[in-house]
């Protein structure tokens, strides 16, 4: 654990050392990341199974994907750690403060993309914006896009699905974001916050004694690692049982069996979706693998992409920890509003691919 | 020396009380860890990231887990 450390240890490394050690690693990674292909054949091949039987195709992209998926997961996962270093709630929050709403949304929903945020930290978080002064809708814009635009998404997107898929994904959760919080901001529900959280001034907090020098490129560096650590931490299981779902459906499902229940023609996909989604509690690590086989199998792309956004940014932990400020018919505005945002969405895709 | 742990009893949280008792008994200070996890408590200090650290007053910390360093030098 990180807690552990030795209490004696070795004098700081010099910059260079650090700078040269993250250009090796990029290049050695690169080189076994072109080489997966065929490391994977490889290990398939000596397994006693038939290649291309359904057991065959299984193992084949089980053992192609995980290795894939955590190799983008830690180099992209390193990059936005250190890019997070530079952005933190506070500068956020002074940002954000006092902006109009529509500028503000398209700010915010930037923002939360960049902020470093974990749910834990939602409410403390929700309150800082709130009594800043930064406008109700502008601080949804942030709570939306923070959880569903993130990079673990984003690179499972990319891993399993496709680029494509990965950048109208993450347009369109910044576009939800802007928009579900502009007008929840038109609907001036102030008033519906919980009492206390309204009685909350900005002046009644203790003085601020962190640290405030500026950090070195080797801190953004170890904060970058610390970030791999902790993510991997979290979402190594969702990983492997992710694939490991979406290689027995590539293997075993019926094709297009999909075709008939979350196929473009069938109405009410879209909306069975959404509800299906909000209840379930895994993350983008656990969901995305399984989108990608039903995505093979014939689902619609517009039904998945709902079914994917209600899952990450439609989650009852998160409702619950915001019930703290939030009562419950401004949650269910909340829900209400994104949730039409998402079905949009689910519909427009289905009708455009 | 009274230190408190603000946090919504995360594991972070728990860590970071946890690293702090030890290496207050690593160094034999008396020292007295109070965790708030109640929210209104934990707002009432400014803190926007939790786990955060509150000495004499000051909010030493915030955001994450300390490193084993920064507990010490606290202490010190």
């Amino acid at each position: 654990m990180s807690a552990d450390i030795p209490a004696s240890r070795p004098a700081p490394r010099p910059d260079w050392v650090w700078h040269a050690g993250l250009i090796a690693f990029v290049v050695v990674w690169y080189a076994v990341y072109k080489q997966l292909m065929p490391l994977s054949e490889g290990i398939t091949a000596l397994l006693p199974v038939e290649r291309h039987s359904h057991t065959g195709e299984a193992v084949a992209f089980f053992f192609y994907d995980v290795p894939k998926v955590m190799m983008l997961l830690t180099l992209i996962v390193f990059g936005m750690g250190v890019i997070r270093s530079y952005f933190s709630p506070e500068r956020t929050r002074a940002l954000l403060a006092g902006k109009r709403e529509g500028i503000g949304n398209v700010l915010a929903a930037g923002l939360g993309v960049m902020t470093p945020f974990c749910s834990c930290s939602a409410v403390p978080l929700f309150i800082g914006l709130v009594s800043a002064g930064v406008p109700l809708g502008v601080t949804f814009s942030f709570l939306i896009s923070a959880p569903m635009v993130n990079e673990v998404a984003l690179v499972l997107l990319f891993g399993l699905v496709g680029w494509q898929v990965a950048v109208t994904y993450a347009a369109f959760g910044l576009i939800i974001a802007v928009v579900a919080g502009w007008v929840i901001g038109k609907l001036h529900l102030e008033g519906w916050l919980q009492d206390w959280v309204r009685d909350i001034h900005s002046g009644a907090t203790a003085p601020d004694a962190t640290d405030d020098a500026p950090l070195t490129m080797v801190d953004r560096y170890h904060l970058g690692i610390e970030a791999v650590r902790e993510i991997f931490g979290r979402v190594w299981v969702w990983i492997i049982l992710g694939i490991g779902m979406g290689a027995l459906i590539h293997g075993y499902v019926p094709q297009d069996l999909m075709v008939r229940i979350m196929g473009a023609d069938a109405w009410w996909s879209v909306p069975a979706a959404v509800v299906i989604g909000i209840p379930m509690y895994t993350n983008a690590a656990g969901v995305i693998p399984i989108v990608e086989a039903l995505l093979g199998k014939g689902a619609a792309l517009g039904t998945v992409l709902a079914f994917m956004m209600s899952v990450i940014a439609l989650s009852l932990p998160e409702m619950i920890i915001l019930k703290q400020v939030l009562t419950l018919r401004l949650i269910a505005v909340f829900i209400g509003v994104v949730g039409s945002g998402i079905l949009a969405v689910g519909y427009l895709f289905n009708l455009l691919f | 020396m009274e230190i408190k742990v603000l946090g919504p009893g995360c594991a972070k949280c728990k860590a970071t009380a946890d690293l702090i008792t030890r290496v207050a008994a690593e160094t034999g200070k008396p020292v007295t860890i109070e965790k708030i996890e109640d929210m209104r408590q934990i707002v009432s200090f400014g803190v926007m990231t939790t786990p955060a650290v509150v000495m004499g007053g000051k909010v030493v910390h915030k955001g994450s887990v300390p490193s084993h360093d920064q507990v010490l030098s606290w202490l010190n």
